[in-house]
This record gives structure tokens, sequence and C-alpha cells, in this order.
């Protein structure tokens, strides 16, 4: 097994501030806007930007929820191993708001195919756009795409793109691992 | 551990305490789907669940239809009362055609202990035991202690005592069971003849003064006096009964510390309970009722996931 680095702490850290100055030019104040963050890999991205947003960019009040899509998946008694569900946290209305899922690896689409069915659950949003730090390139099953992106990447299918987080693995780094 | 180590919830005694958590923290994620607007999630979308009730029940039943439809499974109803069973049909055969329509889970109440068990042994459909006779009723046992924990925090080191009629009731078996396996100590509560020979071999102490009991306890899972099951005469009246194993406001007042008060109901109001108890603070009857739902689709999500 092989790992090489896509992404390194400095240039994860470029991204975010591009990714969060974009967010800004489309939702302005985020008065109508709320973060959802897909469980459980998207939360820490999610948190991430929330924070960069009040500090660096002095935006206040910014709605953040968790969503888990373990109900929602399409793989149920498919899958080899068991699915294990996580935290669903949504204290607030989606109703008519403008929604961002955030995930931090866009492969398939199935986990946002997943999320855009729990959404419905809490009501009809305005509008959804989706966020995401690494965008796999050709390698979606669905029409789905992200309207914000931290990095395109070409990896093929015995590939895996793992992507760390200082508050959780101790550094901020995303890897392409090969078998 | 993510996965039940059974393919059918028979009893609390065939499975482990790491099951009994693992049920709890699904129910967890379950309890927060109920509450949301939309209370209804896909996962067994493409399961069909058939509810056999060989005998009369309306909570669990609903309880378990209302599971099975919000993880938007597919449902058939059956009971005994209507059905050919009074021609004569065999369990196995009522069954069996049952199946035949492609049917993946079942969940059975019958009067004769160990049906559940039986089935098992016979067809091929994962079986949820939804109480069989006076030996075990899992679900509820689950669904008491996840009541327990929700309120308490935890169940491991809790004193809870059973009140009332154990011999006839498959609730205080299964709630024995499983207060044990999560680390409670268990103490049984009701007039002699109303407590099964034995039961001390089960580690379960028996007081036969209420008052005792209650000044000991953390919880008191108040039994239904069972007279539909009660073929000859175990106490002189209902009166003597209430007098002597009823619980009322003041007796709950005059201990000096607050218990929580449970019935898995029905309540025979004024006979185990009385009203001013039922309906108060203390009482956590309808939220055993709520956590019913979730700990039921918990069970249901965790068996249907092992299907192959």
């Amino acid at each position: 097994m092989s790992q090489k680095v896509l992404l390194n702490a400095t240039e994860i850290n470029i991204a975010l501030h591009r990714l969060a100055c974009q967010l800004i030019e489309n939702h302005d104040t985020f008065t109508d806007t709320v973060l959802i963050g897909i469980q459980p890999r998207g939360v820490f991205l999610a948190e991430r930007l929330k924070t960069l947003l009040e500090d660096e960019y002095k935006i206040k009040n910014i709605q953040l929820g968790y969503l888990d899509i373990t109900f929602y998946r399409d793989d149920f008694r498919r899958s080899g191993k068991p699915l294990e569900a996580n935290k669903t946290n949504i204290n607030f209305v989606v109703e008519d708001k403008k929604v961002v899922f955030i995930d931090d690896v866009l492969y398939t689409g199935r986990s946002i195919r997943s999320a855009l069915t729990a959404m419905q659950s809490f009501g009809r949003p305005l509008e959804i756009e989706l966020l995401t730090l690494i965008d796999r390139r050709f390698s979606r099953h669905l029409p789905i795409q992200p309207d914000y992106r931290g990095r395109q990447v070409d990896a093929i299918n015995n590939e895996k793109v793992k992507v760390c987080w200082k508050e959780n693995e101790g550094e901020d780094v995303v890897y392409l691992v090969s078998n | 551990m993510s996965e039940l180590s059974v393919n059918h919830l028979l009893g609390i005694k065939y499975i482990t305490e790491d099951d009994i958590n693992l049920i709890f923290e699904t129910a967890d994620h379950f309890k927060e789907v109920i509450n949301r607007p939309i209370k209804k999630v896909p996962s067994l979308r493409d399961i069909t669940i058939a509810n056999l009730f060989f005998e009369n029940s309306t909570r669990t039943r609903l309880s378990f239809e209302l599971a099975e439809k919000r993880l938007s499974a597919d449902v058939i109803n059956f009971s005994a009362a209507s059905s050919s069973v009074k021609k004569g049909e065999t369990l196995i055969d009522t069954v069996n055609n049952i199946l035949s329509m492609k049917v993946d889970m079942v969940v059975m109440r019958h009067p004769n202990p160990g049906a559940g068990i039986f089935l098992s042994k016979n067809i091929k459909a994962s079986i949820v035991n939804a109480g069989d006779g006076a030996h075990e009723h899992p679900t509820q046992a689950l669904l008491d202690c996840y009541s327990i924990r929700e309120k308490l925090g935890d169940v491991a080191g809790k004193k809870v005592v059973i009140v009332g009629d154990i011999l006839h009731s498959r609730v205080a078996l299964s709630n024995i069971f499983a207060l044990q396996k999560l680390g409670a100590t268990v103490k049984v509560c009701g007039p002699k003849t109303l407590i099964p020979k034995f039961i001390e071999q089960l580690n379960v102490e028996v007081e036969t003064n209420l008052r005792k009991a209650l000044e000991w306890c953390d919880v008191a899972n108040m039994l239904r006096v069972q007279n539909e099951r009660m073929d000859i005469s175990y106490f002189p009246t209902t009166r003597e009964y209430t007098q002597q194993f009823g619980v009322n406001k003041k007796l709950l007042d005059s201990l000096d510390k607050e218990i929580v008060v449970m019935h898995p109901g029905p309540i025979n109001r004024g006979v185990e309970i009385t009203s001013d108890v039922a309906d108060s603070k203390q009482a956590i009857i309808l939220n055993q009722v709520q956590n019913g739902v979730a700990v039921r689709m918990a069970v249901l999500y965790l068996l249907a996931s092992k299907i192959q």
C-alpha cells in the first residue's frame, strides 16, 4: 500500500479560504442559508468552514447542522459490513432556506443522493447546493456535481482519497492511497 | 460491534449485553427520527413483515406496526380470531402459507410458551417474539430498560422491583433477564401465590412487603393483575390486593426519596396503581410507550440487516 500527498496543510488552508469566499459571494450574510455537514466525515470540514466564516470574515450566527444518511442509503443489506448510524442534529427550520451540503469527498454521488432524500424529512428547502473538498472526477454513478470544490482529482477505482483533519488525525492533509 | 449476535429475537435470555446496548444506541437514532416533521426512513422498503397475533394485543401490535411503517416496510396483519387457525390449521402450515407470499420477517404473539423458538427451527424467516405465553416479551423488557436508561442515565447499579403478578407475567421474566444483563439488581414483590416457585434461582430476591420493597428500590415496575389468565383465585379480593400491593400517592410521598414508577400497560386504574400516581411526574408510562416504537424500529432494523 502506498500513499501520496494530494493536499498539504497550506494547500488545504488556501482551499478553505477560497471556498469560504465563494460561499460569501453567493450567500452574503447567510441569513437565509444553513450549512449541513454530512455525517460522519463532512462534519469536520463543515465546522472548519463555519469557524473560518465567523472568525476571519466576521459573519455572525451561521447555522450549522449535522445530517446522518445511514437509514437512507441504497446499500442496506447489500454492503458486506453492517452500516453504523451517526447523530443527526438539525435544530433549526430548513423550510424555504438555502441549504449547503458539506462533505469531504465526492465520489459516486450515492451519499449525496441519500442526503437529498434525508433532507426531505425536515421540510422543503428553497434550494440545495453541494460543497466538497475533493471531487473525484469521472467516478460518478449518478448525475450529481458539486457547486463548490476544493480540488478536483483523477483517481482510479481501487485508489482511495483519505482526508485527515487536525482535530481528529493530528494534521491537515489529503492522501491518495493505492493498494 | 455493530451487528446482533442472533438472527431472531426470541427472548432476552438468548441475546448478550452487547446486543442490548447496540439496540439502545440504534434506538437513540430512531428516537430522533420519529421526532422529525416527517417521521419515516426508507431503510426497510424491500422488506415485508407479517404481524401474526394469535392472542389479543392493542399496544404491542400498534407499536410494531408503527415501527414497521416508519421503516418503510410492507406490513401484513393477521389475527387468529379471523383466520383458518379456527379451522384446525397447524402453526407451521399457517406461517408457511404466509411466507410463501414472500414475507421476510415475522412478528408473532402466541399463547404458548416457546412458540417463537419452535417456529424459528422450522421456517425460514427472521422472527421477533412479541410475547409467548408466560415465557418472554423481549421488546417490552428492552423498552422498559431503555426508559430507565433515559430517565436515570444508566441501568447498571440501579435497584428495580417488579411488583404484582409475576407468575403469569412474560414481562417480568424478560425484564429480570434484561435488567440483570445490564447490571441492575432485581427484586420481585407480590402475593406469595403469584410468585413462581424457584424464582430465587434467577438471583432474584422475593419481598412480600410493598413498603419495604419501595424503600429499597430506585424503580418500581408495576405489573397488571392478569385476571384473564387466572383460572383459580390467587388472592381473596381485588380490594385486598390493592391494599397490600397497590401503589398510591400517599405511599410514594411517605418514602424518603422519589422513585420512578413504570407500568407496561394496560393499567387497571385503582387496582395496582392509582390514577394520581399514573398521571404524576414520577410515572414514565407514556415515555415507555413512545420509546417502544423507537426500540422496535431498532430491533427490526438490526435483524433485517442480517437477512441475506
